[in-house]
């Protein structure tokens, strides 16, 4: 008997043991799953806890209900990866690979950045990418009566790129509908050149910034937060004042890594970014937000790169040569508030542009373009994250190689 | 789009960033570092350098990664390069900018 052994039990972890259950021939491989966690949170569901759009319910479920029959579930904390050995190492066991498939993800790392993990961090320094964070946050806000706002990105790469930027939008439509939008000053502080960096999106979409009344404060990198005065300041020694600052960390890959010397400076780990196998070992492979591949960090990206690792991993077993498919590709619901959304769909080549999706000329989704359709698409997502795509069902229509049919591209 | 720099034909996209690598030269940097009113001494040609080691070895370019560099620190990088650093150090070494997915 074989072993392939799946670390972590996220989106992507699920969603490797849902495709693999049923290609790999039960006779010759053990499927094991190891995560210490029991609850599986619904992360893009955290958008919207901190504004009562989502309840707690919403958010997370068990996770061992989305482990298929057949996959071996090991609930306990990974100590450390030995590549050399083809070895895991838990708590209180040792496990041998003959296959390994790394989905640990990535998480916020606020200690990364003076003053913001210290004495206010959850009192009036907030993240919204924890459960707990953005459950802090909703208290706060629900008695909050107003001042200045910062919404705040790190340092990139990060988790959902535009996360921050819905939590504007929504902030604004929130404090609207609250009668106190008058009370409240919201700044976008971001350390690249924009709230939007790609040609199109911005002609296309910077009218929303004006239009909320969202200012944007570009080419700040944060060297530390001063909480006793309420200011984050920038190595050019550019100071912003907050009252409520919503912060993204640094995110950086599971500790596990560093422990095992896998990871780079931010512990992700060197990934071919067409294979998705791992550059240091070739029976080890890496998918969703534990890679250092150039793609976004985000769960459709895992979904379209789980279509690709499970041939790849068939082709390994197999001897066969690993096909380089991975694009890039990444399908993304951004709240714009007021019960509206775009949609965006992109690869590491073809930046998001105007169209429709998934058919062309009827779509009957607009993309790069705000429409209320797309929000009740977002809203739809939640179902079919549940239902169909950590459990490895294939979304009609969409498919893991990014099409341009539909799409108005001019270069 | 099709820019002169330095007396040669250059692909450029709309802000101005070279398209291709390939037909990035000392003497089109000094071009774009005129444009971008940044005189180059030798302390940016070696920030120059390691930035595109580092966009070879397709590790976007970040303050962090200047912070760990070894050859560089954050206040030379800034007085280096004043006003939007990564932007304008980008700009001059050939790659692309930091960007964000859309």
């Amino acid at each position: 008997m074989k072993n392939l052994i799946i670390l972590g039990a996220g989106t992507s972890g699920t969603m490797m043991a849902n495709h693999l259950v049923s290609k790999l021939p039960k006779n010759e491989w053990k499927i094991t799953i190891v995560d210490q966690y029991k609850t599986h949170y619904y992360q893009p569901g955290f958008l919207f806890l901190p504004f009562d759009i989502y309840k707690e319910k919403d958010v997370k479920k068990e996770g061992k209900k989305f482990i298929p029959k057949g996959v071996t579930y090991i609930q306990k904390r990974i100590e450390k990866i030995v590549p050399e050995e083809n070895k895991v190492q838990l708590e209180n066991e040792t496990l041998s690979y003959d296959v390994l498939i790394v989905a640990t993800g990535s998480k916020i790392a606020p200690q990364e950045t003076e003053g913001m993990k210290g004495p206010k961090w959850h009192k009036n320094i907030f993240d919204f990418y924890t459960y707990e964070g953005a459950l802090a946050l909703r208290n706060k806000l629900r008695s909050w009566k107003g001042g200045k706002l910062v919404i705040h990105i790190t340092e990139m790469p990060i988790k959902c790129p535009v996360a921050p930027l819905e939590f504007a939008f929504l902030a604004d439509t929130y404090f609207r509908k609250k009668g106190m939008r008058d009370n409240v000053e919201i700044t976008y502080v971001t350390p690249l050149s924009g709230a939007f960096t790609k040609p199109k999106a911005t002609a296309a979409l910077h009218y929303l910034l004006e239009e909320k009344g969202i200012k944007e404060l570009i080419d700040f990198n944060i060297d530390r937060v001063d909480y006793e005065n309420n200011k984050i300041i920038d190595y050019g020694d550019i100071a912003v004042d907050y009252d409520l600052l919503v912060t993204t960390p640094t995110n950086m890959g599971d500790d596990l890594i560093k422990r095992s010397g896998m990871g780079d400076a931010l512990n992700f780990i060197p990934t071919n970014k067409a294979t998705l196998q791992s550059l240091a070992n070739e029976n080890i492979f890496v998918i969703g937000d534990a890679s250092n591949i150039p793609a976004s960090k985000a769960g459709s990206v895992a979904h379209f790169e789980a279509e690709v690792l499970t041939e790849n991993i068939q082709n390994y077993i197999k001897g066969k040569e690993l096909k380089e498919e991975f694009d890039g590709h990444a399908n993304c619901f951004i709240e714009t508030g007021n019960g509206k959304a775009l949609l965006i769909d992109f690869n590491y080549e073809q930046e998001p542009v105007r169209g429709n999706f998934p058919f062309p000329v009827v779509g009957p989704l607009s993309l790069l373009k705000e429409s209320k359709l797309n929000h009740l698409g977002k809203l739809a997502f939640r179902w079919i994250y549940w239902n169909m795509l950590i459990k490895g069902i294939s979304i009609p229509f969409v498919t893991a190689k990014m099409t341009k049919k539909g799409k108005y591209i001019t270069n | 789009m099709k820019k002169m720099l330095a007396e040669k034909t250059v692909e450029v996209n709309e802000e101005g960033y070279l398209l291709q690598f390939a037909q990035w030269d000392k003497d089109i940097a000094n071009a774009i570092a005129v444009e971008e009113k940044v005189e180059l001494i030798d302390r940016h040609w070696k920030a120059i350098e390691w930035i595109q080691n580092e966009y070879k070895n397709d590790s976007p370019l970040s303050i962090r990664g200047i912070k760990n560099s070894g050859t560089l620190n954050i206040k030379e990088f800034y007085e280096l390069f004043p006003g939007g650093p990564l932007k304008k150090a980008s700009k001059i070494a050939g790659i692309p900018k930091p960007k964000s997915c859309i």
